[in-house]
């Protein structure tokens, strides 16, 4: 079993994020971090391989991020929560790159990881949470032409009749739960409820010192500089503006009792009642 | 004018009627160009295709699978299928597909496989003009809605998908003419599919994402509801929840607000036991008015609010309910 976790390194949601002048995310002034939502990702994937048996190396996890010199971070945490093999894809002229270019860039690099001896789920998280698109995942899948199964809570192997390996998830969806499934090789992605990601342990922390990780530039996977970055995106930003903050309302405490109906009273002033 | 494809997808009907975000996107159609609805499963349900004339479809295509297997059982590839080849065909100004799980899966396909740009999750869509070589220009709301954004597709045609309440659905008599259309799925795409599916219990309460009146709990309600659940009802609100609350187990995930749930933008917004995270606040920050309900004073709920009260949810919420029910009469 092979799979491939798609990392993503992003500004941290708690910091003050902000666009650079030309309208990009700013992703150098502001402390970045693996996305929260790929530690799940990271976690379903080490799940599988613990799953289907032994350490051996025929069954390896491969952490795989694109991004700016210090996304090397994110592959690191992702080495020491218990990944086998790390890819860094970082070159100058990605900066700027949109979705599409993104999702090339990264099919290119699966298709490489797997040159060898394949790959069997490309496990991604639910939405990166700077950009937070959630479209990555399914762009990927059409340019390998695989199926996609996305938004699982829960994750698990099985075989069919046939004799092949499936994936199953479970989704949660807005007016249904559920069950999909698609045979292997597929692109999986994972949601926030999918279960608590682990954190590395001190022995963790210690073996991925030890593990290969392989940094790529463009030129390594074939792809041409032009159809990357901010120049070749396929969108563009015309403006954008600081929500203005909003002024502090009015704060009754409910010592006496009094609360609710000043709340009421409140709720009847701007006719909500 | 170019047509402007509108997928209306088989989720989007229930009973045979067009959801509101589908009405939505016809309206928002209209500005650009000719709104074209693409239905995917049976035409033949209910009164979609009325409904999706008076609110502006000059043309419907109807597409069903040339082997007459349900589209539908299948996940998004096929429906992705569907969209190039009228893209292709059509040439339109724009492709509108509600944001969601599903529509921004098939959105990403779509712009794959016709090389084209990509907007997800717009809360308005706006015609363009000269300085924009005639692209719609879309307003987003980014970084947990502390920024507005407006951009637009260079690249292709514009596929953008759009958040439910992004405008007032507005009857306009289209010609309505339906097409039909078969498509062939490939066997690839065929292997993804939908085992089972066990449709969620109505609640009987406004859907979340398009109810004008939002009143949420957290961590702070101990697991009980009622109180959340009661004053919900009495002004005729939907009922969200914080992660923390569906964490628990006590709401499913269907209801949570914020990053990883629903973001919601109604005219009134009521957390009560919410401390007010920025994972939260990425839900609820565009909320017109905003109210809590916290027992700590320096929760930071409060920075946000129009009105706040201090104090126990469990007092305060049974009160307030009885006093609205009195006032009705
Ligand atoms: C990647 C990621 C994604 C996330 N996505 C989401 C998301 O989509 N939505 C979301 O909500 N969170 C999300 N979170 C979690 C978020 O960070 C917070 O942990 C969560 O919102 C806290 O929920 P809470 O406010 O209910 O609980 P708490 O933070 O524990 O707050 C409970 C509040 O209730 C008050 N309280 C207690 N008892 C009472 C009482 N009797 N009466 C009145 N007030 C009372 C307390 O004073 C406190 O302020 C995400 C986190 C991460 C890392
Ligand atoms: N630059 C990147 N490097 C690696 N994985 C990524 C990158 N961008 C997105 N992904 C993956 O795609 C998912 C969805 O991202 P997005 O579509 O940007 O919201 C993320 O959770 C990651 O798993």
């Amino acid at each position: 079993m092979n799979i491939v976790v798609c990392v993503k390194y992003v500004p941290d949601s708690t910091a003050d994020r902000h666009f650079e002048e030309d309208l990009t995310v700013d992703r150098v002034g502001v402390d970045g971090l693996l996305s929260e939502l790929d530690e799940y990702a990271v976690e379903q994937a080490l799940q599988l391989k613990e799953k289907v048996g032994d350490d051996s190396a025929d069954h390896m996890v491969t952490v795989l991020s694109v991004g700016p010199e210090r996304a090397s971070d994110a592959v690191r945490k992702s080495l020491q929560m218990g990944c086998d093999a790390g890819v860094h894809v970082v070159d100058a002229a990605i900066a700027g790159s949109d979705a599409v270019g993104t999702s090339l860039v990264l099919a290119k690099a699966v298709a490489k990881i797997g040159a060898e001896s394949g790959w069997d789920v490309v496990m991604c998280g639910m939405a990166s949470t700077d950009g937070s698109m959630g479209v990555v995942p399914a762009m990927l899948a059409e340019r390998l032409d695989v199926p996609a199964v996305t938004l699982g809570s829960e994750v698990e192997l099985s075989a069919d009749s046939g004799g092949n390996t499936t994936l199953r998830i479970r989704r949660d969806g807005d007016t249904a739960t559920e069950t999909i499934e698609a045979t292997l090789p597929v692109v999986c992605s994972v949601t926030d409820q999918s279960g608590e990601a682990r954190y590395p342990s001190f022995k963790g922390i210690m073996a991925a010192k030890k593990k290969p990780v392989a940094t790529w530039s463009l030129s390594d996977l074939g792809v041409d500089a032009e159809l990357v970055g901010l120049a070749a995106a396929y969108t563009v930003v015309e403006d954008s503006q600081a929500r203005p903050p909003r002024t502090a309302g009015q704060v009754v405490a409910d010592d006496d009792g009094a609360g609710a109906h000043a709340l009421v009273e409140f709720l009847a002033s701007k006719k909500f009642i | 004018m170019s047509e402007v494809l509108v997928l209306v997808d088989s989720n989007s009907l229930v009973d045979g009627k067009v959801s509101k975000p589908t009405l939505e996107l016809l309206t928002i159609a209209r500005r650009i160009g000719e709104p074209s609805a693409v239905l995917i499963g049976d035409p033949s349900t209910g009164s979609a295709v009325e409904t999706l004339a008076a609110y502006g479809a000059e043309k419907i295509y109807a597409v069903s699978a040339s082997d007459g297997t349900d589209i539908t059982g299948y996940l998004v590839a096929p429906k992705a299928e569907v969209l190039a080849q009228l893209v292709e065909r059509t040439g339109p100004a724009a492709v509108l597909i509600p944001s969601g799980g599903e529509g921004k899966e098939i959105a990403g396909r779509l712009a794959v496989k016709t090389d084209s740009g990509l907007i997800t999750d717009a809360v308005d869509v706006q015609p363009g003009d000269d300085s924009t070589r005639g692209t719609p220009v879309t307003t987003q709301s980014v970084f947990a809605g502390s920024y507005t954004v407006r951009a637009r597709v260079t690249h292709g045609t514009p596929i953008i998908t759009v958040k439910p309440n992004s405008a007032a659905p507005a009857q306009h008599q289209g010609a309505g003419a339906v097409e039909e259309l078969t498509v062939t799925i490939s066997e690839s795409a065929k292997t993804a599919k939908i085992t089972a599916s066990e449709p969620r219990k109505a609640s009987g309460r406004p859907e979340l994402t398009e109810a004008a009146i939002v009143v949420s709990g957290g961590r702070g309600t101990g697991g009980d509801f009622t109180a959340v659940e009661a004053f919900a009802d009495a002004i005729g609100a939907a009922v969200g929840a914080s992660r923390a609350a569906v964490d628990s187990g006590w709401m499913p995930h269907a209801f949570q607000v914020g990053q990883t749930g629903k973001t919601v933008s109604p005219q009134l917004y009521v957390a009560n036991g919410i401390s007010g995270a920025i994972q939260h606040r990425a839900g609820m920050q565009t909320s017109k008015t905003i109210v809590a309900v916290n027992k700590d004073d320096e929760a930071p709920i409060f920075e946000l609010v129009d009105f706040g009260v201090v104090g126990d949810l469990q007092k305060v919420l049974p009160a307030a309910t009885e006093e609205i029910t009195k006032r009705k009469g």
